[in-house]
């Protein structure tokens, strides 16, 4: 039986280092090329010695998908095709071939002109490789090779994010990367048909918490940093250039506009008026309210939101900074956090999930007293508050994307092992379907048992389809063909016309059978005695009594002879072919009973 | 299979295909040139237009004076302007499934088919396409609606009055079809029924056919169109471009292996090169403008209208305009500017680039930054008081007779030293200029048309070899104007077929196959012979269930076992329900092993005789013959069913069933 294998070399049991294999119809697909975070060393990027030990990796693998932009889903990537090796196509939506990019170089930079590490890819690896990628268009069937198709559908986690059917056949899978089932203030929600996939690999960031109203949560973020900004403190909002910043500044540029408030809001890192200037290129992949508006006003046009300088971190008096990257795990919101921990009056707010072992981690679990590089104490008097603003699906939002899809297995992946067991019995329990969370390394398979499509003759079809609507579900019609299998051809034609094709005679098998029956009349009485009883009985039959003194039941033959010695016996021959055989067999058993008495 | 041609016009077609249960418009052209029959409306009252003669006829009445007026020889009609519709007779269109559009030109005609049809299906188009749509939707819509005009003239319609006037009036035709423009709700309503397709997106239609769009190559998100069925693929090609302008270069791969290629919306103006009309354009441009005087644009406010500031930019330095202001007026002006840059994905591959860096696709950005370029929605307000001259103005419409463009032809066409400059292909210049006459201003006619030429119609053809092509008439035969042209017009074997407004075509294709599929537990259940080398058969008894013009076989349901105790039933109960077919038999029963194989199964009299074609073997103790022939067996016997039985399953053991 054909089957599905999916391992994931990342992100199984685990957020970080997204890179899962799926194996369908005998094609070779990898999902993601992502980094880990939480890690320096070898396990940063995924082992792709498990895919070949020794051969290319472009003859094993088909293609390439990369869901969206963020370095955990394709932070992996230029190492993978420039430095492991790796020619074939690699697919992506336009904005994250345009992103991507930019985020390769700015963790190439930190890594190696920061913390000075060699052996790491280059700014040419990062183009050389964005030369392997295919940009796709939302909806598009992309014909990978004659066989392999994909198809992207919108996932509303970060501009240019997208979950992605595989097909081959009529088998299929979908990979959701990161999705958002509910629309924010920049991005729409993740739709998808109701294509059936035998597989859904989905995330599970979020597969325990079901989140309160997007409002609830806006309105708490700017009571927080009003608040704060009102007793003349300062706050720290570590985020990732691209994604939830550009909501958040949204959020709060309305907000400041709204309450006439004067404390200057920055944006670090020279990303950002780049970072803004895609939301305004590619604004067809915002939520519809912007791309309406547009024309008129564009929302990535902030008017209080101004670029930082490493040198206002010391003003005095309120502010409010946004600064990258998200997890406090190097860079300028470390650099930040650390001049303001010790102060109180100031605040930090973590808007999104933090992987094990970055100082935001640290802190979102109460750890108040960090070890720096150089074994110095940093004491956290600050505040530090947590806001879920990552556009992940919550628990209810990945139920609704299964009941949208309506997959006949699950998979889990990008999550945690003890959060994912509770959804996986959630999971089962409602849509009575598979599911299943391998870990790192470890292979699930899924049997399939595919349709096979084949190619009928429309002269037979319409002969099916022309004798009626089936009239009784009971008593199914059957219907009669030959399956010509050639190469790899199938077709379905009628018996006749696959003689005809093979060139073949057909061979007729006819018989006659002698029935003798007791009747003393003359053999033309007899004769129309014979044809009165079967036309009472056979009542839908076409019983037809011919010039020449034969009775015919549809195409069978019934003739009278005199018996040679017996004139009180008459002998009906009956004769008809093996495709009559039920109605033959039956007439003779009939006219064995003898005839009614009264006539 | 039929095509119901709805418009003659052949860049603004309107075809409704009949594809096998599915009803599929394709395109819904908008002929405007019918408007060029109607005096221009003014935005400011002109002295000039409101003092032409009324039309007197040749017997002197005079009771048309008021609907039709004279100007140097011409007549024109003194209401506002109208435009032929598509057919709406030749069949019902509230039967049309869906809407297929390729590109914003052609969906002009869109609200007068949706909102007056009793349509309910949907408008497939891109997303470029319905946006620039809707922008030329309401420049029409608002140039045409601020200009209030009182009079509604109707009575040289009547076909009695009609044959008196002067041509081209006389020779329109349909006038009574010609209706007035839609308005905005309506176009919101038509626009609301679009659902946005990418290209290269699979849509299925009732399971029967799939439809997707492909790019064309011509304007932004301008599409060709597949239409198929797991056996049939027509391919509709309307309006394509193989020249590198802004748009994605157009598919010509996915268009192979049709049967059917229609072709419409090829270049209207065959013998022009769209290069050398650029420089043209740029050269005169050039020379009015250093000669102190002004240059007028018409066009529509997308398309070629980018190229066209592209090259400026590239040229206004080199030749010293860089001092000259360009005006972009239309209501649509700023929103077909901004439009054009955040459709990064429907680009040339070079415009694509920009935006990775990410900087506009289109340079018009810095002329804007610049202020080189300014873009005004109308010549009122602040165009008024930044208005400098010697300038360049771009501004609609095209076809002279309403838009901003009216005012700019009153005000400039006095003085030579002006310059209008035609680019947009779809209406005649002398025609465009007719009302205007007689004018001092000079004319430059620079049509910049990228759609396809006739050779690269060929080089295309050779390339997709379609089996039928399908085009309108008038690319069968040379232009009119050039009848000593035969290289232009489509040539190709089997020649083309072409059609004309209001006709019906059959296609010609005949369907041999349709797609079925076989349940996995029905597949695992069949027994292939191999009959031939490398050919095997298996015979299929099952259920077919159609649902959703999707076919599927089923394993037939095991019979219900016969109820053991019940009692006897009348005879008639036993009578053979239907008539259940029996697989055809072939092949031929060698006679020795056949007497072996009877002998094994306990007959012991078997006698042989040869007879003219065969053999007969004779059962003697039962009273039974066997003729056996080359392609046929006959078994005689006695009424005894077990035997007979007995005796076919022994000669079927010997035959390949069908």
């Amino acid at each position: 039986m054909p089957e599905i294998k999916v391992t994931p070399l990342g992100a199984g049991q685990d957020v970080g280092r997204s890179c899962i294999l799926v194996s369908i119809a005998g094609k070779n697909v990898m999902l993601d090329c992502g980094m880990h975070m939480g890690y320096n060393d070898d396990r940063r990027f995924p082992d792709f010695s498990y895919i070949t030990q020794n051969g290319r990796l472009t003859d094993f693998l088909d293609c390439v998908i990369i869901s969206h932009f963020h370095l955990d889903h394709c932070g992996a990537l230029p190492y993978f095709s420039e430095m492991v090796g790796y020619d074939g196509p690699i697919y992506m939506t336009h904005p994250t071939k345009a992103i991507c990019p930019i985020l390769l170089e700015d963790y190439r930079k930190i890594t190696v002109d920061k913390k000075g590490e060699t052996n790491f890819f280059t700014s040419q690896m990062i183009k050389d490789c964005m030369k392997k990628v295919v940009a796709v268009h939302l909806h598009q069937t992309v014909q990978v090779d004659e066989e392999l198709e994909i198809k992207a559908y919108y996932a509303g986690h970060v501009l240019g994010a997208a979950m992605f059917q595989i097909k081959v056949g009529c088998e299929s899978v979908v990979y959701t990367g990161d999705y958002n089932m509910t629309p924010d203030r920049h991005l729409g929600a993740a739709w998808i048909d109701k294509c059936r996939p035998d597989l859904l690999i989905t995330e599970s960031t979020y597969a325990t918490t079901i989140r309160d109203s997007k409002r609830c949560r806006e309105r708490d973020f700017l009571k927080k940093v009003h608040e704060t900004v009102e007793r003349g403190g300062k706050v720290l909002i570590p985020v990732f250039a691209l994604g939830r910043a550009q909501e958040l500044c949204i959020l709060l540029e309305t907000f400041w506009e709204r309450m006439n408030l004067k404390a200057p809001i920055y944006f670090s890192t020279g990303l950002t008026e780049k970072a803004n200037h895609y939301y305004k290129l590619f604004i067809t992949w915002t939520n519809q309210k912007i791309r309406k508006t547009f024309v008129q006003r564009n929302m990535f046009e902030f008017k209080h939101i101004k670029a930082f300088d490493r040198a206002f971190a010391d003003n005095p008096g309120p502010m409010v900074v946004f600064a990258t990257p998200g997890m406090l795990h190097a860079g300028q919101s470390l650099q930040i956090f650390r001049k303001w921990a010790g102060n109180e009056k100031n605040m930090v707010i973590m808007p999104g999930y933090c992987v094990q072992g970055t100082v935001g981690h640290k802190i979102l679990s109460g750890q108040r007293k960090l070890e720096m590089e150089g074994r110095q104490i940093l004491e956290v008097k600050m505040q530090v508050e947590y806001m879920s603003f990552s556009a992940h699906a919550d628990a209810k939002g990945i139920m609704q994307l299964i009941r949208q899809a309506e997959p006949s297995n699950v998979l889990l992946v990008h999550g945690e092992a003890k959060k994912m067991e509770f959804l996986k019995q959630k999971i089962e329990q409602e849509f009575h379907v598979s599911c299943f969370m391998p870990a790192n390394g470890e292979t699930t398979t899924i049997l399939t048992n595919p349709c096979i499509p084949v190619d009928i003759s429309l002269g037979l079809l319409k002969r099916e389809t022309a004798i009626g609507p089936v009239p009784d579900a009971k008593k199914p019609k059957l219907m009669h063909g030959s399956l010509l299998m050639k190469d790899n051809s199938f077709r379905l034609v009628s018996p006749e016309q696959a003689l005809k094709e093979l060139g073949l005679a057909e061979h007729q098998l006819r018989f006659t059978c002698r029935v003798h029956i007791q009747d003393p009349r003359k053999e033309h009485e007899t004769v129309l005695r014979v044809y009165n009883h079967l036309k009472g009985i056979l009542k839908d039959y076409s019983v037809q009594h011919l010039p020449d003194g034969s009775i015919t039941v549809e195409s069978i033959l019934i003739q009278a002879t005199a018996h040679s010695e017996d004139q009180g016996t008459k002998v009906l021959l009956v004769s008809w072919t093996y495709q009559d055989e039920e109605l033959g067999s039956y007439l003779t058993s009939l006219l064995k009973k003898g005839l009614p008495q009264s006539t | 299979f039929f095509q119901y041609c709805l418009s003659g016009h052949p860049t603004l077609p309107c075809n409704v295909l009949k594809f096998k249960s599915t009803t599929i418009m394709l395109d819904c052209g908008l002929d405007m040139t019918s408007t060029l029959n109607f005096l221009p409306l003014p935005l400011v009252q002109s002295p000039r237009l409101s003092k032409l003669p009324g039309w007197v006829l040749k017997d002197g009445s005079t009771f048309l004076d008021k609907e039709l007026k004279e100007c140097s020889g011409h007549v024109f009609v003194d209401s506002v302007p109208e435009f032929c519709l598509p057919e709406t007779e030749l069949l019902d269109l509230s039967t049309v499934d869906v809407i297929l559009i390729s590109n914003y030109h052609c969906m002009m005609a869109l609200p007068y088919i949706t909102e007056y049809t009793g349509f309910t299906g949907t408008v497939y188009a891109t997303e470029p396409t319905v946006q620039i749509g809707r922008l030329l939707m309401e420049e029409l819509v608002n140039s045409i609606e601020r200009v209030p005009k009182a009079q509604s003239a109707s009575m040289w319609k009547n076909k009695e009055v009609q044959r008196l006037l002067p041509a081209p009036l006389k020779d329109a035709v349909e006038v009574s079809m010609w209706r007035k423009c839609y308005t905005m709700p309506e176009v919101n309503a038509a626009l609301s029924k679009i659902q946005l397709v990418g290209y290269s997106q699979k849509i299925e239609l009732f399971g029967a056919v799939q439809v997707t769009p492909l790019s064309s190559g011509y304007a932004l998100g301008s599409s060709n169109w597949i239409i198929q069925s797991h056996y049939e693929k027509v391919s509709y090609v309307s309006g394509s471009s193989l020249l590198t302008t802004h748009p994605q270069p157009m598919d010509q791969a996915s268009l192979k292996n049709s049967d059917v290629l229609i072709l419409t919306g090829l270049t209207q103006i065959p013998t022009a090169n769209p290069d050398g009309m650029v420089g043209e354009f740029c050269s005169n441009l050039a020379m009015t403008v250093r000669n102190g005087g002004n240059v007028l644009v018409p066009c529509y406010p997308s398309g070629v209208i980018y190229d066209l500031l592209e090259c400026l930019y590239q040229y206004i330095d080199s030749a010293g305009l860089s001092n000259v202001p360009f005006y972009f007026i239309s209501p649509v002006a700023n929103s077909s500017l901004e439009f054009s840059q955040i459709f990064a994905e429907w680009l040339c591959h070079n415009k694509q680039t920009k935006v990775y860096l990410p900087e506009p696709p289109f340079p018009h950005a810095e002329l804007i930054q610049t202020n080189k370029l300014k873009h005004y929605p109308s010549i009122h307000g602040d165009f008024s008081n930044d208005f400098k001259q010697p300038c360049v103005v771009f501004t609609g419409h095209p076809s002279l007779r309403f838009g901003d463009v009216v005012h700019f032809m009153e005000l400039w066409g006095k003085s030579s030293l002006n310059t209008v400059i035609f680019t947009e292909p779809d209406f005649s210049y002398l025609d465009a200029l007719a009302p205007y006459q007689p004018l001092a201003m000079k004319c430059v006619y620079c049509p910049i048309d990228t759609r396809l030429n006739f050779i690269q119609v060929s080089k295309l053809l050779k390339e997709v070899q379609p089996l039928h092509v399908v085009c309108p008439e008038q690319y069968t035969q040379p232009p009119p104007t050039q009848s000593h042209r035969t290289d232009l017009m489509i040539d190709c074997q089997p020649p083309a077929m072409s059609y004309h407004r209001a006709e019906v075509l059959t296609l010609p294709y005949k369907r041999r196959y349709e797609k079925i599929e076989i349940m996995p537990d029905l597949a695992d259940s069949l027994v292939p012979l191999e009959i031939k080398p490398g050919i095997s058969l298996a015979t299929v008894s099952a259920v077919l269930h159609t649902k959703d013009n999707k076919h599927v076989l089923q394993l037939p349901p095991k019979p219900p076992q016969p109820p053991a105790s019940k009692k006897r039933k009348r005879v008639s109960d036993d009578v053979p329900e239907c008539k259940s077919l029996k697989p055809l038999l072939s092949g031929s029963i060698p006679v020795d092993q056949f007497v072996q194989t009877l002998e094994k199964h306990g007959f012991s009299d078997v006698k042989v005789e040869d007879t003219a074609k065969g053999h007969i073997v004779l059962l003697q103790e039962a009273e039974t013959l066997i003729q056996l022939e080359e392609d046929s067996t006959h078994i005689i016997c006695d009424n005894d069913e077990p035997l007979r039985v007995k005796l076919r399953d022994l000669v079927l053991k010997f035959l390949q069933k069908f």
